[in-house]
This record gives structure tokens, C-alpha cells and sequence, in this order.
């Protein structure tokens, strides 16, 4: 266990923990995705720092915030910065399967029986529901990570904000060319705000 | 269901989209729609919800709305395609950049980009919200349900689950 590509985390820490194997990276991200109804996140982070101790609480937030800013799942992204973190590109490959493949397996499932039986007015009646219910969520937590930015008053991100939705959900203009734009002009203004707070 | 997509189309399709998707899934939904809704007719604007809900019920990623998506564009090839193609990108790019960073040392620039792209995912979530919602919720019992469980969701720490289930079980009693 001396070659462990983990260059953070020395020997000697009182519960410095051995780096996971394959099989124990595949199984561990298997159990937190099976878990994971309505988000994975909450699982992996009581998985990954709480029960297996591989990840400092510091070490978890820097992780996940690097897999936040990049585009794509972020949940997905994490498991391949993690896995590769500990065992390389395979351990990135185990991680992301463990991951993804049990619940495809069961999503797939669904879409055949959904195929099958997704006329069936019963079904309609329940889904419909689920649905409703569902974007109401969705609208949760936009309004939970709307709440910080209002109370900073930054009337640059809130117009940005504002102009997103409006160009992608009302005018339904396509997302890359709204983010062609909105990306610099954020990323712009962000430096310049920080440059001059500094 | 018209006009089956071929399987090289269905990855180009989400292996871009994979790459736009920032923050995560839910912002990437207006796209998702966009393209198989409104474009390409893979799935009707009943089927897209439907997706939608069935992947909040799963377990797993909110991601694998894509795995119902291509099952109902092109089968299970479909179904697996569009999975890889939505996830893949993305997840070699995190693995490039965190090994990148890893040499970098003590850039400003994560933070900043990082600060720059929350306002702009916020308001695609909130697209991704309208859009689902001008889709699906048709009568005023619908728009009560879905404004009920935002609050709920947002004020209290019930989990969604239960929150879901409810919303089938007034489903299937016919109330909404």
C-alpha cells in the first residue's frame, strides 16, 4: 500500500484510511447511487467521508466544488475525480460504472414497462402526479439557490440570471449560444467586480 | 416517436450536450427538451414528462432522464448510447482538469469561474421549471400540487420521496 497515488494524504494520521481497491470503489459507488432517490450527492458525501473516511470534509467541498463548476452531472464527475484520485484511470472506470450501470439496469427496466404499459390510464393518472410533484422540486431547489444570491444584492449575476431564463426558458433560444454569451460576459464580470473588491 | 434517430446521431446529439451541461442535469433539461421535443419528435411533450417523472422516482443520478430518452428514440442501444454520450465527455474533461489542477497550484480562476456559472445555472433550472411546467401542468389542481410541494421541499427537510409518492397517490385517486 506504499504507492497510493493520494499526494495529500501522509501516513501517520491517526485514522488515515487504506485507499479503496476496484471492486470496494465499484460497490461503494453501486450502494450510493441505489440509494440516491431524488440525488446522490447527500449519500456520497456521508459514504466518502463518514462511513469509509476516505475524504476529509475540506478534501469532499474542494472535490465537489471543482465537479460543480465543470459542465456535465456533477455527481458523475465526481466519481471519476475520485476513483482516479485513489486507483488511476481504472479506479475512474470503477467508480463511474458503479455509479451508472446498476441504476441504467433499473431506469431501462422502467422504460420498457413504460414502452409496455404507458397508456394504461391508471399509470397516466399516477405519473401525472409524480410529474407534478417532481417540478415542484425542480422549483425548490432553484428558489433554495436563489436565496443566497438575493441577499448579496449582486445586480450583475441577478441580471444574468434573469436574462438566462427568459432567452432559454421563454424565448427557448438554444443553450450554447445563450451560454456562448452568457458565459464571458459572467466570467468577465465576475473578475472585474472581484479586481475591484480587492 | 417519429423519424428514428440513428445511434451515431443520438451520441453527437448528447455527447455536445454533455459538455454545455452547466451544472448539472436540470440545467441541461431545456436543451434535452429542445432537441428531442421540439426538433426531432423522439418523445411527445407527454412523453418528456413522463421521463421526467419516472427519473425523479429512480434511483441514481437525475441524469439518467437521457437513459429513458434514448430507450423511447432508438431502444436499448438507444438507452445506452445516450447515457455514455451524456456522461462521458463531461467525465473525462473532470478527470483531465482535476489532474491539471492538481499541478496548478493556487489559481484565482476556479473560484471565479465557478462564482461566474451559479447565477447562470440557476437560471437554467428555473427554465428547465417553466418549461416542464407549461408541458405538463394543465389543470389548477396540477399548479396548487406543484406550488405545494415547492414550498414544502423548501421549508422543511421532508424527504422528496415521500413528496413524489404523494404526488402518485393523488394522481391515482384522481384529484389532480
Amino acid at each position: 500500500m506504499a504507492l497510493i497515488d493520494a499526494p495529500d494524504r501522509e501516513a501517520g494520521g491517526a485514522a488515515a484510511p487504506a485507499a479503496p481497491g476496484l471492486g470496494e470503489l465499484f460497490v461503494a459507488f453501486a450502494k450510493m447511487s441505489l440509494a440516491g432517490f431524488g440525488g446522490v450527492l447527500v449519500w456520497a458525501r456521508r459514504a466518502i467521508v463518514e462511513q469509509h473516511r476516505w475524504m476529509t470534509a475540506e478534501e469532499f467541498n474542494e472535490t465537489f466544488a471543482l465537479c460543480h463548476f465543470l459542465p456535465g452531472p456533477n455527481i458523475v464527475n465526481l466519481s471519476v475525480v475520485f476513483g482516479s484520485r485513489f486507483r488511476g484511470i481504472p479506479g475512474a472506470i470503477a467508480a463511474f460504472a458503479g455509479l451508472l450501470g446498476p441504476p441504467v439496469v433499473i431506469v431501462t427496466t422502467l422504460a420498457v414497462l413504460y414502452a409496455h404499459y404507458g397508456e394504461l390510464d391508471t399509470l397516466r393518472r399516477i405519473l401525472a402526479g409524480v410529474s407534478y410533484a417532481a417540478i415542484g422540486l425542480l422549483f425548490a431547489v432553484v428558489f433554495k439557490m436563489l436565496m443566497p444570491l438575493l441577499r448579496k444584492r449582486d445586480p450583475v449575476a441577478i441580471g444574468l440570471l434573469a436574462a438566462v431564463f427568459v432567452a432559454v426558458g421563454v424565448l427557448r433560444l438554444p443553450m450554447p449560444y445563450v451560454l456562448a454569451v452568457a458565459v464571458p460576459l459572467s466570467i468577465g464580470a465576475t473578475y472585474l467586480l472581484r479586481r475591484r473588491t480587492a | 416517436m417519429t423519424g428514428a434517430p440513428s445511434l451515431g446521431g443520438l451520441a453527437a446529439t448528447f455527447s455536445t450536450m454533455s459538455l454545455f451541461a452547466i451544472g448539472g442535469a436540470n440545467a441541461a433539461l431545456p436543451e434535452i427538451h429542445r432537441v428531442a421535443v421540439t426538433l426531432n419528435h423522439w418523445l411527445t411533450e407527454q412523453q418528456f414528462a413522463d421521463a421526467f417523472a419516472i427519473a425523479q422516482l429512480s434511483p441514481g443520478p437525475n441524469v439518467l432522464i437521457v437513459t429513458l430518452i434514448g430507450y423511447q428514440a432508438a431502444g436499448l442501444a438507444g438507452a445506452l448510447v445516450a447515457t455514455v454520450g451524456m456522461c462521458g465527455p463531461s467525465a473525462t474533461l473532470a478527470y483531465v482538469v482535476s489532474r491539471l489542477l492538481g499541478r496548478a497550484g493556487q489559481s484565482p480562476w476556479p473560484a471565479i469561474i465557478q462564482a461566474a456559472l451559479v447565477p447562470l445555472s440557476i437560471g437554467l433550472m428555473a427554465a428547465s421549471g417553466l418549461i416542464l411546467a407549461l408541458g405538463s401542468d394543465r389543470s389548477v389542481a396540477a399548479m396548487v400540487l406543484t406550488a405545494t410541494v415547492a414550498v414544502l421541499a423548501a421549508v422543511t427537510r421532508v424527504n422528496p420521496l415521500w413528496l413524489l409518492l404523494a404526488g402518485g397517490v393523488l394522481g391515482f385517486a384522481g384529484v389532480v
